[in-house]
């Protein structure tokens, strides 16, 4: 007998109201400033319904369509990143007691149970990145824990996309605890997990028609074809081409702004500060996204070891793509394109790393 | 033990930064329990000549008289503090240093020029005695005042920010107008500071903060140009708030003299 895993968009409302029977908040991108946010969903009229993207090179654009379509977009600016790893917070507090002796106190973090609908394959492959990095960070992991993850396969890639090449998408293929592939009329519904099969179990499904499975097939077959791809390139040799001339090259081109490291889905960099009172007797540890194209990112001991855009740029492209195999078993790259449309000047990372692939004039 | 002692003058400006301070609210009364605030004209101290262990210095020197004012403002402070883009950079007022013409202009504006007494060039207070710390912002935030005063009090150097806008931009989660919009940001080139105000509101960054680490200035203004912003126009997002600021100024210049060379301008 076939599956019944066919749920129509009449019915998507009741994937919402089984969720908020499950006790979570649902959050889902929604238009806002001319960019796809996560934020909170109360009703499905919220959605996206309509929307396409153009993203370029330092260029992102929405445009209303009356497809009846919710999720026919690529992805916004920030993926799951800030959920999780918070662009500032407190980690702890300290007091000056009467006596003169230090007291610590814990900051603890109590997030509330969150359901996240319209993940894309590429986020899902940059939150297990983020899970390895912050595996015990005791602020991250609340969090994450709190999260149930609803994906939905990307049916239309941005110009600026290469998912594909990296082995990340269009279709979520891990971490989800369910997945959706959007048709016109509706959305195909498959599970993973316990937390996963129990909501698929409460979702009023149809059977799947034939016509329907093909059209799934042939929209994941059309969103692989992608315009951009990774350039076949040794990761372990980037660290080594310091004195290559593609660094003076895009030096020149780049702003040093560090969008594309607070825009990638994958970076991690922090740094901290001390937020003290004006009264002198406490203080907050905070913490704060940083980026390696900072000043202090690369302070050490009164010297700022990376005092150029060259040198910082190198710094950002080598370690994502180079030793950050070797430091998490993957690249840190999933191909999710925000670098290249997020950056106010439009320098594409891929078009680095060929060009790096070009044989150096200077060596023999 | 007594109190920190504090004075804040005034030289050219608006008295906008004065308003850092007194925009705290209750926190101004908090502020007033750990440090004596001798002369602050705007919130009623008036003792100029007081010996003090921190002076905050708004505006710019543009008068004789002025010169004569900070010296004496600096040997009667321990730490001597400029705040905002008036005191650190010559701020508005310094526009008239650009062009060389500053008789002409007095003479066109002031119906008795006679009685203006001002300095061809107008310098930022750090032209004329030695600053200890530079405040940047038009104006400053509170925020940065309480810092600075806090780090002070604790004997620790302040913490001199000097990031781009983008960094903090992207922590507040605003959306780039550059990229959703095309509208021409300086954020990419000016210090944080402000908490990414403007683009918080969906408009763009104009540099009042003055220039950040290592500003990517040409680089910018080459993107400018890209966007469709003609070269005076271009001098123009350079030259508003910290003409004098030197990657600002030198920016500025390369774009207004191409605008000049232009036949067709």
């Amino acid at each position: 007998m076939p599956a019944a895993d066919f749920l129509p968009r009449s019915r998507l409302p009741d994937l919402l109201a089984v969720l908020k029977a499950q006790g979570y908040d649902v959050i889902a991108p929604q238009v806002i400033e001319g960019a796809l946010l996560y934020r909170p969903l109360q009703h499905c009229r919220q959605l996206p319904t309509g929307i396409r993207q153009q993203q370029q090179p330092g260029r992102y654009r929405l445009i209303a369509t009356d497809s009846p379509r919710q999720f026919s977009w690529a992805n916004g600016p920030q993926a799951l990143k800030p959920l999780t790893f918070a662009p500032r917070e407190t980690l702890w507090r300290s007091h000056e007691n009467d006596d003169g002796t230090l007291s610590f106190e814990e900051v603890p973090v109590s997030p509330p149970a969150l359901a996240i609908l319209g993940v894309r394959g590429c986020d899902l492959a940059a939150l297990a990145l983020q899970d390895q990095h912050f595996r015990d960070d005791p602020y991250y992991q609340p969090r994450r824990q709190s999260l149930l993850l609803i994906a939905v396969d990307c049916s239309h890639p941005a110009e600026t996309c290469f998912c594909a090449s990296t082995g990340d998408g269009p279709k979520a293929t891990i971490g989800y605890e369910l997945a959706l592939t959007e048709l016109d009329d509706g959305f195909l519904v498959r599970a993973q997990g316990a937390r996963g099969q129990a909501i698929l179990k409460a979702l009023p499904l149809d059977i799947t028609a034939p016509a329907q499975r093909r059209q799934a097939r042939h929209q994941h077959r059309a969103a692989c074809r992608q315009l951009r791809r990774l350039p076949s390139f040794e990761p372990a040799q980037l660290i080594q081409q310091g004195r290559h001339p593609a660094w003076d090259e895009v030096a020149d081109a780049c702003l040093g702004c560090g969008n594309c490291t607070s825009v990638c889905p994958s970076c991690f960099c922090f740094s901290t500060s001390e937020a003290p009172d004006l009264n002198g007797q406490t203080s907050s540890h905070q913490r704060q996204w940083d980026s390696c194209f900072s000043e202090g990112h690369s302070y050490i001991h009164g010297r700022h070891i990376r005092p150029d855009i060259r040198t910082r740029y190198r710094q950002w492209l080598t370690h994502k793509f180079g030793s950050w195999v070797e430091q998490y078993g993957r690249s840190g790259c999933t191909g999710c394109g925000r670098c290249i449309s997020w950056c106010p000047v439009g320098i594409d990372p891929l078009q680095v790393l060929s060009r790096l692939s070009d044989a150096d004039p200077d060596e023999p | 033990m007594t109190r920190p002692r504090v004075a804040v003058h005034k030289f050219s400006s608006c008295d906008g930064c004065q308003l850092a301070f007194l925009n705290l609210g209750e926190t101004l009364l908090q502020l007033n329990e750990q440090v004596d605030i001798l002369h602050f004209l705007e919130a009623g101290m008036n003792d100029a000549s007081a010996d003090v262990d921190i002076a905050f210095v708004e505006g710019s020197l543009s008068t004789p008289d002025e010169l004569t004012r900070i010296r004496q403002v600096r040997a009667n402070s321990r730490y001597l503090v400029s705040i905002g883009a008036c005191a650190t950079s010559g701020g508005l007022q310094a526009l008239r240093n650009l062009d060389g013409n500053h008789d002409e202009w007095r003479d066109a504006i002031y119906a008795r020029p006679e009685f203006i007494r001002t300095l061809k060039e107008v310098r930022p207070i750090a032209a004329e005695v030695r600053v200890d710390l530079e405040l940047w912002g038009c104006p400053v935030s509170s925020t940065q005042i309480l810092a600075a005063i806090r780090a002070l009090l604790f004997g620790v150097a302040p913490v001199d920010d000097r990031d781009r806008v983008c960094l903090e931009c992207k922590r507040q989660q605003a959306v780039c107008v550059m990229v959703t919009q095309g509208i021409p940001c300086m954020g990419p080139v000016t210090r944080t500071g402000c908490g990414a105000l403007c683009p918080r509101f969906g408009r763009d960054c104009y540099g009042c903060y003055s220039p950040s680490e290592t500003a990517q200035t040409a680089t910018l203004a080459r993107r400018f140009s890209g966007l469709g912003l003609l070269p005076d126009a271009i001098a123009r997002r350079f030259w508003l708030i910290n003409s004098q600021a030197p990657p600002f100024l030198q920016t500025g210049r390369v774009f207004h003299r191409s605008a000049a060379s232009d036949p067709d301008d």
